[in-house]
């Protein structure tokens, strides 16, 4: 509490010099490592879902993930060269004659024989992998090995039968059919919802429709879920008497209003940010104050309503409860708006829970996750880094 | 300041009225439509959930076990469900949120890369999609953390390595701990140099100020953080879709290997994989009133509480 003072205050060298304390050093350290905790958890964010789908790369030893991942586009590239009939699942039908024994294992067929407790550990299924390969030429090696990668580029999701197939086509496009739709609603509402609050509206107006709007944020996903799924399901059906009440539609219109305050509250924030000498310029100028929101204001704004359009990109493309009960879960390939359709994060909220720890399906929803993570991570990195930068230079006159 | 504006502009060119620039003015109008979309539809929104919920909304549905195959009775062990996973995931959260927060004020420098990188995570914390939070639960604390557990202590024994309410609350942490972060580091802002230097002057450590100067004041910033962790903690599924909902239990959580029921997850399991959806509609939309008002007055004082923070900065 009360420091001790040395009796003689004599402001020398040695006195003035920083005392070292335990406790403060103690304290200084605890902190810095709790704060890098969350550094931390990025990263085991990413090893522990990437390490779940490892098995789908058996070709693959303990090496970095980036490699693992260029090698596995490498050989999706392969796999899109080779000829169709080359992936048809008879052809490893015949190949897996040879070791008859693996057959489940390596098929990762969704029956009820296969024991969790085998998959223990990826390195036990790399053996089981590099034990079936021995017998065949290291060219069709890959190839054998990678059967679930050859069927990432089908355009079929089938993760449940004897035959599976992961076509992660089918997926993405959903997934892309969705966010479309829901950025072509929400992103000229938010944005001009937010050139209004920050141009036009008067102060004692902002500060009403602000929280409003950001009371939106704060509504859960579930619930916006549950109101597409019964009342906005039925009315949108009403008007344009399409076929299946969920699709993907309907899907988008509700992940717009998840999308909407996000993508409102950053551009807000981006148009206020704007130094009023741009606005008194150009009023002064003579411009109008419209001309002044869509002429000065909004192109010294566009980096940060680049990133807000980013950000809600990402929110979109993730959303799971909407999707899961909005889009109709069924993974067709059609461009039509109105037909359903099952996105990514949706699969995995749908499948997890019924898949065998280890088997193959499993490890491809994993695999989902570590793609979607690295989505989410690269569109906000793309948001802080060079939105930021740019804006920087903007206002720096460069 | 538009005020001034309009003044000069009136004065100096007094042909061009405002009301004479017609483009200017329904390219406003416009805009202003925008806004009156989403506050239009937020409200259609809470009126048909509170117009549709409010039948069964009862004391008792709030108090009794659902009954019935889930089709009759009440969401107790459901509310309940959600109180204990969001107060394990605060006693979670919040110490190392604000500690965190602490660092980034106080501590790191100007120019650090290290307080830059902790920046960077708990932004792209706040983004990345919840479902891989569930994923990151599921293949960390339930297969790695329990799993490793039940090996050393349960000889292999399948007792922690499975969904329960330990995980899926410490699987929301991690979600909710940039909210706490952002919120707490906000308040410690507002608290004025001039009181650190003051602490500093007579003498006392940086640890000292910070526990007896800095601290104090921001008690309102952890709250905040705290509520709005809570009540983002209580809507949100994905994350414990797999790390420890359940779809019915007969009774409420007992101890923390247990499973639990989740207010938002039986609203999806209710609209989505009921035995009879028409029939049970009312509960539906009366549980999600409930939801609905739990997250939104919880919001709605952290709200308060912050606009109040605000207002002492100035």
């Amino acid at each position: 509490m009360n420091p001790q003072f040395p009796k003689n205050p004599s402001f020398t060298k040695e006195t003035l010099k920083k005392q070292f304390r335990l406790s403060e050093f103690l304290a200084e350290k605890i902190i810095s490592s709790v704060a890098f905790l969350s550094i931390a958890i990025i990263f085991l964010i990413f090893i522990f879902v990437f390490k779940e789908s490892l098995p789908l790369f058996s070709f693959g030893d303990k090496v970095k993930e980036t490699t693992e991942i260029q090698a596995a586009q490498s050989d999706k590239a392969e796999s899109y060269g080779a000829p169709a009939e080359d992936l048809a699942p008879e052809t490893y039908g015949a190949e897996v004659v040879s070791n008859e024994d693996l057959q489940p294992e390596s098929y990762g067929a969704p029956t009820e024989d296969l024991e969790p407790e085998t998959y223990g550990d990826a390195t036990e299924d790399l053996s089981v992998g590099s034990a079936e390969e021995t017998p065949v030429v290291a060219s069709e090696n890959k190839e054998g090995a990678d059967r679930t990668w050859s069927t990432f580029v089908s355009t079929e999701w089938v993760p449940v039968s004897d035959n599976p197939r992961f076509g992660l086509i089918a997926l993405l496009i959903g997934t892309l059919k969705v966010t479309i739709i829901s950025m072509l609603i929400a992103g000229p509402i938010a944005i001009l919802a937010a050139i209004y609050t920050s141009c036009f509206a008067s102060k004692r107006v902002k500060e009403i429709i602000k929280p409003i709007i950001e009371m939106l944020a704060a509504f859960p996903s579930v619930v916006i879920g549950f109101f597409a799924l019964m009342v906005l399901a039925t009315f949108f059906q009403d008007i344009f008497g399409y076929g299946s009440r969920l699709n993907a539609f309907i899907g988008g219109v509700a992940m717009a209003l998840a999308a909407i305050p996000i993508i409102y509250t950053i551009s807000e924030d981006a148009l206020s940010a704007i130094p009023k000498t741009f606005t008194e310029a150009s009023l002064a100028l003579g411009a109008s104050k419209a001309q002044t929101a869509f002429l000065v204001i909004l192109p010294a704004a566009t980096p940060g309503i680049f990133a807000a359009l980013l950000l809600g990109v990402g929110r979109v493309f993730g959303e799971t409860m909407i999707a899961l009960m909005a889009t109709g879960n069924a993974a067709l390939l059609s461009a039509n708006p109105f037909e359903s359709v099952r996105t990514f994060a949706a699969t995995i909220g749908s499948e997890m829970a019924e898949t065998v720890f280890g088997e193959t399906h499993y490890s491809v929803l994993f695999f989902i996750g570590s793609l979607l993570f690295i989505f989410s991570f690269g569109l906000n990195a793309i948001a802080e880094f060079y939105v930021k930068g740019k804006l920087i230079k903007k206002f720096q006159g460069k | 300041m538009d005020t001034v504006n309009n003044e000069i502009n009136t004065a100096f060119f007094p042909s061009k009225k405002r009301g004479a620039d017609l483009k200017g003015n329904i390219v406003i109008g416009i805009t202003q439509v925008a806004v009156f979309l989403i506050i239009a539809v937020l409200f259609v929104i809470l009126g048909i959930i509170i117009y549709q919920g409010r039948e069964r909304f009862s004391w008792e549905f709030i108090s009794t076990f659902p009954t019935n195959g889930m089709t009759e009775g009440g969401i107790f062990p459901a509310l309940i469900g959600t109180f204990i996973l969001v107060i394990v995931m605060s006693i979670a959260a919040v110490p190392f949120g604000t500690i965190t927060a602490i660092y980034l004020t106080e501590y790191a420098k100007e120019n650090s890369k290290f307080a830059a990188a902790v920046r960077f995570s708990v932004r792209t914390l706040a983004v990345v999609p919840s479902i891989i939070f569930g994923l990151f639960g599921l293949g960390f604390f339930i297969q790695f953390v329990g799993g490793g557990v039940d090996k050393v202590f349960n000889a292999g024994e399948l007792h922690w390595g499975q969904p329960n309410i330990l995980w899926a609350s410490l699987t929301m942490a991690l979600l909710t701990l940039p909210v706490i972060i952002v919120s707490v580091e906000e308040a410690l802002k507002t608290i004025p140099r001039e009181l650190r230097e003051a602490s500093l002057a007579l003498g006392a450590t940086k640890w000292q100020t910070i526990k007896q100067v800095v601290l104090p004041g921001s008690v309102s910033g952890i709250m905040t953080g705290t509520i709005l962790a809570v009540s983002r903690g209580a809507g949100e599924v994905a994350p414990i879709l797999f790390t420890g909902a359940a779809y019915y239990l007969a009774t409420l959580p007992a101890s923390m290997s247990d499973q639990f029921m989740n207010l938002g997850y039986h609203i999806y399991i209710m609209s989505t994989q009921s035995s009879d959806v028409e029939k049970t509609m009312p509960i539906q939309f009366a549980t999600t009133l409930v939801l609905l008002i739990l997250t939104l007055s919880l919001n709605l004082v952290a709200v308060i509480i912050r606009s109040r923070i605000r207002r002492r900065a100035k």
